[in-house]
């Protein structure tokens, strides 16, 4: 019976107990296990889309589409390193791991970001030659299981992120199924080939704010303070932690909001854990500007971004720059419609695929399997990102012209509206049409 | 022999000068005096150098290294010769916790005794310690050996890997997933070579063997306790 059909009957959909709600009891109680699964929060939470520009009209001067400049370029890092790094567009790739990416995968993010000027960011389990070989700057990732970490590859580095979270699992550790640690994975993991890959949720040499204090002035006497250290968070007391990583020394701090993305982590925890990333930003610059570091402790967004809009909006609320994964692996081809006839073999479908852990994906990303790999061509893949990239810009240009903007980062908050409560309060912006702002008194 | 002070030159100026040795090595034998128990000495090191610390180190002394042989003459912070590749670090004194935390190669020796998680994650490294070890030692440790001349606090070896482990004295208890298991001629004649390296005066055979048992290899749901 169709969906049509079933509205014509006394038939009726539990809302609590919807269909998904109750497979995943059958499954459940099938197997005993929690369900392990890719990608980001599945669930409608308050975004980007429930925020408005507030274009110019009689009292803002717009600037010219086709005539007059706006800037995109930001450069990151210029605290303490230095050799900041100089990005020409605020849109840089968030860290996604070889292991979790096929090699052909990283690859093509490499290509993309360097063909339009910005950066990659490696992963745990280490830096590969593709990635080093195609990334003009890239972004070398210290996490608490300092797989494949050496002095060499850091050295390297065009800048460290020091990683204490991630948006879609706060508070927890990656994961990596034995299913894709081949050989080459292993080896750069040191761990036997096919165990089951379990990154610690904390570093294993520091415990604090105090402490990483010296972690990070270590870091920067091995690599001679050459390049900046960023702190990555994922977002939950975001206005804390952002207080504590610019104490900590950060040049540069990244929160991770709970629409992002990852290769593998338990389902409960990518829908239950953490806050919406257009809730952080507000917390993370209020922090900064109270600590009087606000554009000089850049801060780039990461969590749910999909479009220039997603972009200029992130940057009126006070972000330097934003970083994309789950995009960007879509605009490399995951999840394509052209492989439907493959995901329905593995039980999934175009569109829907969320097991990268099993490493079966027929778009040959989130796999380690030689034959789904050559299915990714790294320097078309990479094109299509670098395209793609050229149209986030280009939106957020728009957007910001239309405000009278000359520099992406002249946007701000008072360009902007929320369609409903839970986005005024969260986004800090009034309520379209009025000047409330709930939590910011007046009621 | 070079000799830096800390009382009147900066820690920067000090790493600066023994990273220089890895692009023109002018200078094999270092002494860097007046050490109070500050941080990252000697980190990012990556020369055949001697380096000598008189006095106390505080946190990451010798992080990183590479090549560099180097004594502390006195107590280290937390994280000695984290992430090492290789050379040698020897503490003369006790050692706070995550000693040789991540490292891949090298030989760590701590003649006194180690704080918590001695040789966490640790990839490779071997590391002997001629006291006792704190709780957590060798937690998920993946590669190399860690040897104990004294007693292991709780929770040794947990969630092991492949990293070899031998206590002469006692052990609290054992972590998730590691077993005690046969001590055979290889590992007898493992540990001798090992010893000596590490300049130790004990009997080998006195040693019991500890490593994974590899239940947890791969998820099963009738683990789940142990998770």
């Amino acid at each position: 019976m169709s969906d049509k059909e079933k509205a014509q009957t006394a038939l009726r959909e539990s809302a609590t107990f919807d269909h998904a709600t109750m497979a995943e009891i059958r499954r459940a109680a099938e197997t005993g296990i929690y369900d392990i699964r890719g990608f980001g929060a599945k669930r409608k939470v308050p975004h980007f889309d429930d925020l408005l520009f507030l274009g110019a009209s009689m009292s803002r001067y717009p600037l010219e589409g086709y005539r007059e400049k706006c800037n995109t370029q930001v450069t990151l890092g210029t605290r303490f390193a230095k050799k900041p790094i100089v990005i020409e567009t605020p849109v840089t790739i968030a860290g996604m791991s070889f292991g979790a990416l096929s090699a052909n995968a990283k690859e093509a993010l490499g290509r993309g970001a360097s063909e339009v000027g910005t950066s990659t960011t490696t992963g745990d389990g280490g830096m590969t030659p593709e990635e080093r070989g195609q990334s003009t700057k890239l972004v070398y990732q210290y996490l608490p299981s300092r797989y494949g970490m050496n002095p060499d590859d850091l050295r390297k580095a065009d800048a460290i992120e020091v990683v204490l979270g991630q948006g879609a699992k706060p508070g927890g550790g990656g994961m990596l199924l034995g299913q894709k640690i081949t050989d080459r994975v292993a080896k750069m993991r040191t761990l036997p080939m096919g165990v089951d890959q379990r990154s610690a949720c904390r570093h294993p040499d520091w415990t604090g704010p105090d402490d990483l204090a010296i972690k990070i002035q270590e870091l920067r006497e091995i690599t001679d303070w050459q390049v900046p250290i960023y702190i990555k968070v994922g977002a939950t007391r975001t206005y804390y932690d952002v207080k504590l990583a610019v104490k900590a020394g950060a040049d540069v701090i990244v929160v991770d909001g709970m629409q992002g993305g990852t290769a593998a982590t338990q389902e409960v925890f990518i829908e239950h854990v953490g806050i919406p990333t257009m809730a952080a930003i507000p917390q993370a610059v209020q922090a900064l500007q109270e600590m009087g570091m606000h554009r000089k402790v850049q801060l780039i967004v990461s969590g749910g971004i999909r479009n220039g809009a997603d972009v200029a909006k992130c940057m009126a609320l006070g972000a330097d720059a934003v970083a994309i994964g789950t995009a960007a692996l879509v605009a490399l081809g995951c999840n394509h419609p052209q492989w439907d006839d493959e995901f329905k073999k593995i039980g999934s479908a175009a569109g829907y695929y969320d097991d990268y852990h099993e490493g079966k994906d027929p778009a040959g990303i989130s796999t380690q399997d030689p034959e789904l790999m050559k299915r990714l061509d790294p320097v078309a893949a990479g094109h299509r990102l670098a395209n793609y990239l050229r149209v986030l810009t280009m939106e957020a240009q728009t957007l910001a012209r239309a405000c009278g903007k000359n520099d992406l980062r002249n946007l701000e908050p008072e360009d902007l509206v929320a369609l409903n409560v839970e986005a005024a309060a969260m986004a800090r912006v009034p309520l379209a049409g009025t000047s409330w702002i709930p939590g910011q008194g007046g009621y | 022999m070079k000799t830096l002070d800390l009382a009147n030159t900066s820690l920067r100026e000090i790493n600066q000068a023994l990273h220089d040795q890895a692009g023109e090595c002018t200078e094999r034998e270092w002494k860097i005096t007046g050490a109070k128990g500050d941080h990252n000495i000697a980190c990012g090191l990556d020369a055949s150098l001697s380096v000598d610390i008189e006095g106390h180190a505080g946190y990451y002394c010798a992080g990183m290294n590479k090549k560099a042989h180097v004594v502390v003459h006195g107590n280290a912070g937390q994280g000695v010769a984290e992430n090492m590749m290789s050379g040698t670090v020897r503490v003369k004194g006790q050692a706070s916790q995550s000693a040789g935390a991540t490292a891949h190669g090298g030989l760590l020796v701590i003649e006194g005794d180690a704080g918590a998680r001695c040789g966490i994650s640790m990839k490779g490294v071997e590391i002997v310690v001629g006291g006792n070890v704190g709780h957590m030692s060798c937690f998920m440790g993946q590669a190399g050996a860690l040897v104990v001349c004294g007693d292991a606090g709780d929770a040794l070896g947990d969630s092991l890997y492949e990293t070899k482990i031998f206590v002469k004295g006692s052990v609290a208890s054992l972590g998730a997933d590691c077993i005690e298991k046969e001590m055979r001629d290889e590992h007898i004649e493992y540990l001798t070579d090992l010893l000596n390296r590490a300049g130790m005066d004990e009997d080998p055979k006195s040693f019991k063997r500890y490593g994974s048992a590899r239940n947890l290899y791969n998820f099963k749901v009738d683990n789940a306790s142990a998770y």
